[in-house]
């Protein structure tokens, strides 16, 4: 067995890698981690195990990325800092506000576990491993972040969901 | 950027984005197409891209073209599938395979001239790593058959020095990696009928009355 073609990784994968990005970061700079992760897994391509979980490996890579742009950028909380609070109660959606900025304004554990249970639809062992904590945890992490989105987000009319698994799940 | 849009609509090669476009908005399909076109660029820049591909329009259909940085490596007909083409690419050159149409402009260029008829002698580098031994020492004699020329299976085997070779050659011209460039299409049976093709007996007869009518 060998390994695919990258092209077809991309195409496979893009889409949940970008969305990883952009639950983790401000939008331009998702682009840039998104493409910086693809640039280092095509790098280390070659060597892959043709069996790897690949969907994972570039969650990880993706993760790997964003903290860097985190770091270097060290603003961290600017994301954060804009959007909740503005006066509206725990029950007042905010159909203005875009999801992302909703999933960004999470706390970092949280967002994180809905980037990767959610987005990239890992199973909490990889959860947990992506987020350096128990499997317990990141189930307690994904689900309290549900529970803010809940109430900070409310789905417009016209569904327009940011991950399938996300609305089909979140009522467990 | 629009005609990239309509180009990722009509080209199979982006079948996957193209196929969710539906569950997208345009926003992310637009971020998507960014995110794939900024691979391939760094992936260039940084040494990275083992081999390129493209497709091109042609009166024989659509075209696959792979160039590695050493030139041209692969050209394939429609009957061919593109998506094994890229996994024996993948396989016997390198995994890091990307749609990348920049490094193929200047072939894809040619190639458009020559189907016109204005363009009778290819001037891009031609990489045979995918042809061994005998076969590639049939591709190199190949190459000197000028445009509108036309040599039979044994004049061939003979000027590659062995005369009785002739099934030998046909198999070579049967696997060309590089047809059209590396011209087998002018290699006929002795009888002058046009014989067998990588791209279809018919696209053979196209091509041999495309140079003939110059």
């Amino acid at each position: 067995m060998s390994l695919p073609p990258f092209e077809h990784v991309v195409l496979d994968h893009s889409r949940v890698v970008l969305r990883v990005c952009r639950a983790l970061l401000p939008p331009d700079d998702a682009q840039d981690a998104a493409a910086e992760a693809f640039l280092s897994a095509l790098r280390a391509y070659p060597r892959l195990r043709p069996d790897s979980d690949v969907r994972a490996w570039l969650v990880t890579i993706a993760h790997r990325k964003a903290l860097d742009v985190l770091r270097s950028r060290a603003r961290a909380a600017v994301p954060v800092a804009e959007v909740p609070d503005r006066g509206t109660g725990p029950h007042d959606p905010l159909p203005d506000t875009d999801l992302w900025d909703v999933v960004r304004a999470l706390p970092e554990k949280q967002r994180e576990a809905v980037a990767f249970r959610y987005l990239a639809d890992l199973p909490y062992a990889e959860v947990a491993t992506l987020m350096g904590t128990s499997e317990a945890a990141a189930r307690r992490n994904a689900a309290d972040a549900v529970k803010t989105l809940r109430r900070r987000y409310r789905v417009p009319a016209e569904p327009r969901a940011i991950g399938g698994p996300a609305t089909q799940r979140e009522g467990r | 950027m629009m005609t990239e849009r309509d180009d990722a609509m009509e080209t199979p090669f982006r079948r996957t984005v193209a196929g969710a476009r539906g569950e997208q908005d345009d926003a992310e399909l637009d971020a998507l197409d960014r995110l794939r076109a900024a691979i391939a660029r760094r992936a260039e820049e940084e040494d990275l891209l083992d081999v390129a591909y493209r497709d091109l329009d042609s009166p024989l259909g659509r075209l696959l073209l792979a160039a590695t940085p050493v030139g041209l490596v692969r050209v394939a007909f429609p009957v061919e599938d593109p998506d094994a083409v890229l996994e024996t690419l993948a396989g016997q050159v390198s995994p890091r395979v990307l749609y990348a149409p920049a490094r193929l402009d200047r072939v894809a260029r040619e190639l458009e001239e020559y189907f016109v008829g204005r363009r009778h002698a290819f001037d891009v580098p031609v990489d045979l790593q995918l042809a061994h031994g005998f076969r590639r020492a049939v591709l190199e004699r190949l190459v000197e058959v000028p445009y509108a020329g036309t040599v039979s299976y044994g004049e061939l085997a003979a000027r590659v020095g062995n005369p009785r070779a002739v099934r030998a050659v046909g198999t070579a011209c049967a696997l060309n990696p590089v047809p059209l460039v590396v011209p087998c299409h002018r290699v006929v049976r002795s009888d002058g009928t046009p014989g067998a093709y990588r791209g279809g007996p018919d696209a053979k007869r196209r091509l041999l009355a495309l140079e003939a009518a110059r």
